[in-house]
């Protein structure tokens, strides 16, 4: 079964202070996500990405369009007690502790009374929270908040977890410690569906992608299937800051960085760059052939022509 | 009742709490001590009456401020601060949250009248030295006031779901200010003609009719009550109550979250 | 299937237009059973004073709602033929000391607090007080000064002041011409039914208040009855010395003196004349403030006003 199905999900605001007029935040989105996968959706910032999850937590209402989560309608409130959600830079109520947050939260989740207090003591464990009791929310750090923010995701053992900017406000300990957790969910069975902007964390963690700009469905796939196409280059690293003539004539694109230099060349040039170097005398440091990286995917997908219309998400 | 009412009333009471609101208290009782014994000294034949009407005011007065000054930032604040995000990502249905959040402020009124009503007592025992048959009838005003907290309540929650802080207050304090004098609306109404008649009559019944519910003088003089008075203000009170509390609900189910 | 988002908007609509109703409904009830104690909860404050320092500076609003109350509580009382205006001074006294430029205010303890009840609280001295703290406040109004000798005339019976105080006035800047004619009338015709028609005639024109038009009104009607009662008696008292005997019947007199047609009263009834030769009105409790032509052990009803002007 599908974990998340978007049937058509589109939003129109209407801007303006006395004659308003549309903008669309997003266009009609279809998007499939399956169960037990991390799925990563992808954008830089608005792009449509926070809409989209508001509106599959029933925050904002879609202009039109449907959606299916874990098999029912995305607005049966019931369903909502197998789904967690950690919003970008969440806030909560400050006045209260970390305890009394989860216990109220574990409360209006349906967690049973008597399961409460170890589940939040565990979920706190597990987010690395220890030492704050009594600890009022609103003397947490940004990084602090974050963990509480996934602990209320998770506590009440959700199959399903969405994610927007999990890894913002965290130091490269925590980012490190978010990426762990999101694994281990997966190993549990979850389905963890996270925005983010940030495609190295995407590239690490995603079994599959969605590019999404200015409301638009840009691509999806297999982060494998993407990455894995070589793209027919290699890179030259030599010593020194010269750059010989004949490099440039094989169509060397050539940055200088510190003392080396970082050639991209097509791969059929490969002996003649070698050859090249060895002329000159220059020290070759690497040969390494290019793999495509999700960022170049990325770009490439972002400067596409808008298209009208549905873009129906299949693979690349 | 869902057992989330129960949850976010709580969560609302707990709030109000540790945001202070109680401490109002001390300066009631201080306004209410100093009355009882200054009004104890001059000797003057109306202690009775002056504490009864200045502390069953006072009680309402405080109560309609502390209504009106967390009700209209129950559910604006909320959408301001997203702390909602969290909160209706889970199984709460949206109506369920209007209505918590009304037992949760209507509930902190409760208690604190609850102690005032202590106060109130207490300082008519010192200056009457003892309390007669017609006292029960405070119990009434105090009643009555509570009355009119749940429907200030209702009303500072319903402005709270579509509009800032600031223009709540100013609706919900006019709203206040022009049912205490609802007589008197009514009275302006049966003097008009024409147009203005029909819309000052619309205006007086629709505008909450707090001259009904304030028995404070009435009670001062010891004058009785009826209990046809007494269970028509409370299907008055709860019918108000559920008008706005609906109107509450509808806009807030519709409203987008930014 | 309607999704839970539909139902619930439904359900709270539902209880909205059934809520509003029941309170409307309800708020009526209410009114019904309340204690009609509420004005004299308004009063609970007696002291003018303690009123405009409780008005914190909005007197001009306490005024205009002091005066509301004034009239719906006479008109509500003189609709319930009430026969005690127990509040009316007080609630006269706090709306002037609120506003002491709320003329109206003036008039209407004119018309109202000096008659004695059911026509009025009866308080005449009140009314005085009332009328000379309104013209100390509005020394160039000429109208006050017309009010405050309307009372002496009407209720007092003091022709004397009433002239002087009818001549204070016509040296108003702006005063009526007939301020003048009327001091000139109270100092030699006081007691003249013409007089008395002319103030009457004089309050109904001038005053927009619908409560005092109709008291002229009334006070117009009676003026004609006993001006007509007076006339007949003396003609039985003629016909008496001519004949040495009582009419034996209206028609008689009617046939003796020569009148034209037989005389009837403001309403087109006959009067009548009773055994002993007294001249009766019809139905006198049509005519509230006659003092002639009642039959004798005649009690007068509370007073209602018989045209909506």
């Amino acid at each position: 079964m599908a974990a998340i199905e978007i049937l058509g999900l589109e939003k129109t605001y209407m801007v303006g202070f006395w004659r308003k007029r549309p903008k669309r935040a997003l266009q009609p989105l279809h998007l499939t996500v399956e169960e037990g996968e991390i799925f990563g959706f992808l954008g830089p910032n608005g792009a449509g990405k926070t809409t989209t999850l508001k509106m599959l937590m029933g925050l904002v209402f879609p202009t039109s369009g449907t959606a299916r989560i874990l098999g029912h309608e995305w607005t049966d409130p019931e369903i909502k007690a197998q789904i967690g959600f950690l919003p970008e830079q969440p806030y909560f109520y400050d006045y209260l502790t970390a305890h009394e947050l989860l216990d109220y939260y574990g409360q209006l989740s349906g967690v049973p009374a008597k399961d409460r207090k170890r589940r939040v003591e565990e979920v706190l464990q597990r987010v690395g929270l220890t030492d704050i009791k009594g600890v009022q929310l609103r003397k947490f750090s940004k990084g602090m908040l974050q963990r509480a923010g996934i602990a209320q995701a998770i506590l009440h053992n959700p199959k399903l977890v969405f994610f927007d900017e999990p890894m913002s406000g965290l130091d490269p300990l925590g980012r490190r410690e978010v990426r762990d957790l999101m694994e281990q969910l997966k190993q549990e069975g979850k389905t963890v569906f996270f925005s983010t902007h940030i495609l190295s964390d995407a590239e690490a963690l995603c079994d599959r992608v969605a590019i999404i700009h200015q409301g638009e469905l840009r691509g999806v796939g297999a982060v494998e299937d993407l990455t894995s196409t070589v793209q027919g280059k290699v890179e030259v690293v030599w010593q020194g800051t010269q750059i010989p003539a004949s490099m440039k004539a094989l169509g060397a694109e050539c940055h200088v960085t510190g003392d080396t230099v970082r050639a991209v060349l097509p791969e059929n040039q490969q002996d003649a760059a070698i050859d090249a170097l060895r002329r000159e005398r220059i020290r070759l440091i690497a040969i390494t052939p290019l793999r495509t990286s999700l960022e170049a995917y990325f770009v490439e997908k972002l400067q596409k022509s808008p298209t009208t219309g549905k873009t129906v998400g299949t693979a690349v | 009742m869902s057992p989330r009412i129960v949850h976010i009333a709580a969560n609302t009471f707990r709030e109000a709490v540790r945001d202070r609101v109680l401490y109002n208290l001390i300066a009631f009782a201080l306004l209410l001590s100093g009355a009882a014994i200054f009004v104890g000294q001059i000797s003057i034949d109306i202690e009775r009456l002056v504490v009864i009407n200045l502390g069953l005011t006072a009680v309402s007065l405080f109560g309609v401020v502390i209504a009106i000054f967390i009700g209209i930032g129950l559910v604006s604040k909320e959408i301001e601060k997203r702390t909602l995000y969290t909160v209706l990502s889970r199984p709460v249905r949206r109506w369920e949250f209007i209505v918590g959040k009304f037992f949760g402020l209507a509930g902190t009124l409760v208690v604190n009248t609850f102690f005032m009503a202590i106060g109130v007592f207490g300082a008519l025992l010192y200056v009457a030295h003892k309390f007669s048959k017609p006292d029960a009838l405070i119990l009434v005003a105090l009643y009555f006031i509570v009355l009119e907290f749940l429907i200030i309540c209702s009303l500072a929650l319903l402005f709270s779901s579509f509009s800032s802080p600031l223009l709540s207050a100013v609706f919900a304090f006019s709203l206040f200010v022009i049912g205490s004098f609802a007589d008197d609306l009514r009275g302006f109404a049966s003097l008009a003609h024409g147009m203005t008649r029909w819309l000052a009559t619309a205006a007086a019944y629709l505008v909450p009719n707090f001259s009904a519910l304030n028995v404070i003088s009435a009670v001062a003089h010891q004058q009785p009550l009826t209990s046809q008075l007494i269970l028509n203000n409370t299907l008055y009170a709860l019918f108000y109550t559920t008008v706005a509390l609906s109107g509450a609900v509808l806009i807030f189910e519709r409203r987008n979250l930014k | 299937m309607m999704n839970a988002r539909k139902r619930t908007t439904v359900i709270a609509a539902t209880c909205l237009a059934i809520s509003m109703a029941a309170s409307v409904l309800l708020l009526r009830h209410i009114d019904e059973i309340r204690p009609k104690a509420t004005i004299e909860d308004a009063l609970y404050i007696n002291s003018p004073q303690m009123v405009k320092r409780a008005s914190v500076g909005f007197n001009g609003l306490m005024a205009c709602i002091y005066w509301t109350r004034t009239v719906q509580y006479f008109g509500h009382r003189h609709f319930d033929r009430a026969h005690t205006y127990n509040e009316l001074a007080p609630l006269l006294e706090i709306t002037t000391t609120l506003d002491p430029n709320l003329i109206p205010a003036y008039e209407f303890g004119a018309s109202f607090l000096a008659p004695k009840p059911p026509g009025g609280a009866g308080e005449p001295a009140r009314a005085i007080h009332l009328m000379e703290y309104g013209i100390e406040h509005n020394p160039d109004n000429w109208r006050l000064y017309y009010d405050l000798g309307f009372v002496y005339y009407t209720e007092l019976k003091d022709y004397r002041n009433a002239a002087e105080v009818f001549e204070r006035g016509s040296k108003v800047p702006n005063a009526h011409p007939f301020m003048k004619i009327m001091a000139a009338q109270m100092a030699t015709h006081a007691g003249d039914f013409t007089t008395a028609r002319m103030l009457w005639t004089a309050t109904y024109e001038s005053s927009r208040e619908s409560n005092i038009r109709q008291n002229a009104v009334e006070h117009l009607r009676a003026l004609r009855v006993d001006e007509d009662v007076t006339n007949l008696q003396a003609l039985v008292t003629e016909f008496g010395e001519h004949t040495g005997r009582l009419p034996a019947g209206m028609w008689e007199l009617v046939v003796a003196e020569q009148l034209r047609g037989t005389p009837v009263d403001p309403d087109g009834n006959q009067y009548q004349l009773s055994a002993d030769g007294q001249v009766l009105v019809q139905n006198p409790d049509d005519f509230p403030f006659i003092t002639r032509g009642t039959p004798p052990g005649y009690i007068p009803a509370p007073p209602k006003f018989h045209t909506k002007s």
